[in-house]
């Protein structure tokens, strides 16, 4: 995890029963410190206990330094626009890292549960592709296989070179991802785009069950000033650049790595969705991939040396982020079970 | 220098005579009204409900929209072949139908830009792209090109035109007064001078040769939309070129039709002759001539080497599902006016408008043909996904919506033509007076 400074939550001095989230404080600690509006750079806890107990003047904060201090009450600020904030972090990645995704093409049957398991977290209706498994088959004498393909995460990405307004992007961690608070629906991204990895909200997007309600509920909240409930709910509702939800009507989307996943240090949504241990996930600077079924970890080099691990169409010189191994060896009788082309 | 004298008197008379509201003009502009209104309709429809209205999906996400736009940019480089081009080699028959070139590459070039916004899945934030544009994106250049090319050509057609406001403003007792007052301000007390004229022609030369290279930019940029991307069928080293020539083309036929109607609506039989129009001819042949020859190299290179991704694309277009679209093209708009301009008597005023008709569709679908069967054909199988997303089939909504953008084309050429002298009357003075010396001098 790349994140900031504490991983003990503080207590309100003198309360101190309630546990604070530990995201939703450390964002505290940091907007807060960033602000310095004490001279004291300030971490804030026990804020949701405020209103309760209006006679208290003091807190106690951790600093970033792990010093506990005390600081007047009234000098604390609430953040309520996380959006800038989450599109920043967004933007940035996680330091350090390089994900990769290997793809065991010999234990694919085309189970599409990770296609269900991105769906349903991007809110994505039936026909909408994140990562949709393909059949695949070269040559007529060659054997068919069933293919996942989710975005390349191309090191050379040509969507990112033709984007007009920098809403989509490449981060350090190797990620692509597209802010649609940005985008400008030109769709030039998905015509340079050789994978065919990117799709379009065309019409008004799918909301999960509960979103809706989700909304107004926090709506309601930021009118009535309510802090605890406005806690609870902003991050389910704002608009998070590194899960693309909520999707929005003529903005491009696609395969995201599940960056809001990593940054939980938890594998990607279709990753641990599969049933039958095809996908590897993991971080190439480490060099060692996790299986998503199995959990078992093991050194990337070796698992593409072992398997003879290959990229699709590398000669375009997209230098994809995701690697296949082959076919081979298959512990199951291949069977299309397609409807006729053209077909969902 | 413009005398006053009989010569200029009786030019501008002729000249200035269609110019004014009248009744038929109204009828006209309301047809015209009626149609862009409905084209507004389906606007608002597409941007209520989402481009779901149109029949575009997830393979095929560029339709009708970017070829329209790329027809808008093709027509309206005409204004750069016509007035600088042959304006700066001296070819001087040019003359009477300049400014024709000039009013239909402002017209083309400015709606351009709205055709481009028609495509958009979130015009709202068109600011977007003058607040975070990046250098490296093609849309970028093509922007600036466009709005470069828009202010050059309205430039190109408005200084030459000063010198007929002012001869104008005394001659307009048949027109409406806000229009007078409209001269009188446009003219910006032109007088005549000889220092004048020397300032404007000046400028308007500098013009000629700086709106060559922007030309060349615009199409060339516009071609690099799809040159710059993998894709079989753009991925092409000669776009460039073969975009621009097929420009030439398309704007010339649009010119040609043009003289044809403001020379029997405006009664100008004196100005635009078959002489004009046998020139014009010409100029198609050899424009088309060079098109083919971009053509033959665009699709024959690949078919003889017949790569598997583009054995598909070029099976889908010579014999597959574009077959009919395909050959239609080039064939009625290209190959067969090619051979009948080559003879004369095509070259007469009302064959020449019915062939140029001809070419200016085959002109609007060779683009299409190139848009679509290319994003039809992506590199990994389209599957599991239903069959509207295999196949691009275009609705009514977005038809309508470019034939909107068509109209309003014609409106704007219909209005300048309409309130200004479609021709130059002090260059046309100038002529008559150059001949009557001649004839003096024998
Ligand atoms: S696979 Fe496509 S969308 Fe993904 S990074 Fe590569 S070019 Fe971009
Ligand atoms: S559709 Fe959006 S992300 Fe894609 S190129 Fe256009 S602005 Fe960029």
């Amino acid at each position: 995890m790349s994140e900031l400074i504490n991983t003990t939550p503080t207590r309100d001095a003198g309360e101190g029963k309630q546990p604070v989230d530990r995201r939703d404080f450390l964002k505290k600690a940091g907007i807060v410190s960033a602000a310095g509006a004490v001279g004291a750079a300030a971490v804030y806890s026990g804020w949701n206990f405020q209103q309760k107990k209006p006679n208290h003047n003091m807190v106690t904060v951790r600093t970033p330094d792990n010093k506990l201090i005390e600081v007047p009450r009234d000098s604390i600020k609430t953040f309520k626009p996380i959006l800038s904030e989450l599109q920043k972090r967004g933007r940035e990645g996680l330091k350090g890292k390089r994900w990769v995704m290997v793809i065991d093409l010999a234990k694919c049957r085309n189970a599409r549960k990770c296609i269900q398991g991105c769906q349903t977290a991007h809110h994505l209706r039936p026909n909408q592709y994140h990562i949709n498994t393909l059949t695949m088959q070269a040559t007529e004498n060659t054997p068919a296989y069933f293919m996942p393909k989710p975005c390349q995460h191309c090191d050379n990405p040509p969507c990112v070179s033709v984007c007009p307004v920098n809403a989509t992007f490449k981060r350090q961690d190797g990620i692509v991802l597209i802010d649609n608070e940005r985008c400008i629906g030109c769709r030039f991204c998905m015509a340079a785009c050789p994978y065919s990895a990117r799709i379009f909200n065309w019409e008004e997007p799918l909301q999960d069950n509960g979103y809706q309600e989700k909304i107004v509920a926090y709506e309601k909240a930021l009118a009535a000033g309510d802090e605890a409930t406005i806690d609870k709910l902003k991050y389910e509702v704002e608009y998070n650049v590194e899960l693309n939800v909520p999707q929005k009507k003529g903005t491009v989307s696609k395969c995201l790595f599940s960056a809001d996943r990593l940054r939980e240090g938890k594998l990607p949504y279709c990753v641990s969705s599969c049933p039958n241990g095809v996908y590897w996930y993991g971080d190439q600077n480490e060099d060692s991939v996790t299986n998503g079924t199995t959990k078992e970890t093991t050194r990337l080099t070796t698992l593409l040396e072992e398997k003879g691990a290959f990229q699709l169409m590398p000669e375009l010189g997209t230098k994809p982020r995701v690697y296949y191994l082959p076919p081979k060896d298959r512990q199951f009788k291949f069977e299309d079970d397609r409807k006729p082309e053209g077909e969902a | 220098m413009i005398k006053e004298n009989e010569n200029l008197e009786r030019i501008a008379k002729e000249i200035m005579r269609p110019v004014g509201l009248s009744k038929n003009f109204i009828l006209w502009m309301s047809f015209l009204g009626v149609i862009l209104a409905a084209s507004l309709v389906a606007y608002a429809i597409q941007l209520q409900n989402g481009l779901t209205v149109t029949g575009m999906r997830d393979y095929v996400s560029w339709g009708m929209y970017i070829a329209n736009f790329v027809f808008f940019v093709a027509t309206s480089l005409v204004g750069m072949l016509i007035t600088s081009v042959l304006g700066l080699t001296g070819i001087s028959w040019i003359k009477p139908i300049g400014r024709i070139a000039e009013i239909i590459a402002v017209a083309f070039a400015a709606v351009a830009g709205l055709v481009i916004v028609s495509d958009m899945g979130r015009p709202d934030r068109l600011i977007n792209v003058f607040m975070y544009g990046r250098i490296q994106s093609p849309i970028i250049w093509d922007v600036t090109v466009v709005i470069t090319y828009l202010t050059l050509s309205t430039l190109l057609y408005f200084l030459p035109l000063i010198p007929d406001l002012a001869i104008a403003k005394t001659r307009m007792d048949h027109c409406p007064v806000w229009l007078q007052k409209l001269y009188e301000i446009l003219s910006v007390k032109w007088g005549h001078t000889t220092e004048q004229y020397k300032i404007m022609l000046k400028s308007v030369r500098i013009l000629m040769v700086v709106i060559v290279p922007t030309a060349f930019a615009i199409h060339t940029v516009t071609s690099w939309l799809f040159a710059s991307t993998l894709r079989v069928g753009w991925d092409s080293t000669i776009f460039g070129p073969y975009f621009l020539t097929g420009a030439f083309v398309a704007g010339s036929a649009a010119v040609v039709i043009a003289m044809y109607v403001f020379r029997s609506s405006y009664k100008l039989e004196k100005y635009i002759t078959a002489f004009h129009f046998d020139k014009m001819g010409k100029l198609l042949v050899l424009t088309m001539l060079v098109y083919l020859y971009f053509n033959i190299n665009e699709y024959l290179v690949p078919a003889y080497k017949m790569k598997a991704a583009d054995a598909k694309h070029l099976h889908e277009l010579f014999v597959g599902s574009h077959a009919f679209l395909f050959w239609s093209v080039q064939l009625c708009g290209l190959i067969i006016p090619i051979i009948l301009l080559i003879f004369k008597p095509f070259r007469k005023p009302v064959p020449m408008l019915i062939l140029s008709i001809v070419i200016l569709i085959g002109a609007w679908f060779k683009r299409l043909i190139i848009v679509v069967p290319t994003m039809e054909e992506p590199f990994l199988p389209k599957q599991h996904v239903p069959h509207e997303f295999m196949v691009y089939t275009p609705t009514v909504i977005e038809s309508m919506i470019t034939i909107g953008t068509i109209v309003m084309a014609i409106m704007i050429i219909s209005i300048l033509s309409k309130l200004f002298p479609v021709i130059p009357i002090w260059e046309m003075a100038e002529e008559a007076e150059n001949e009557s010396e001649h004839k003096l001098n024998e």
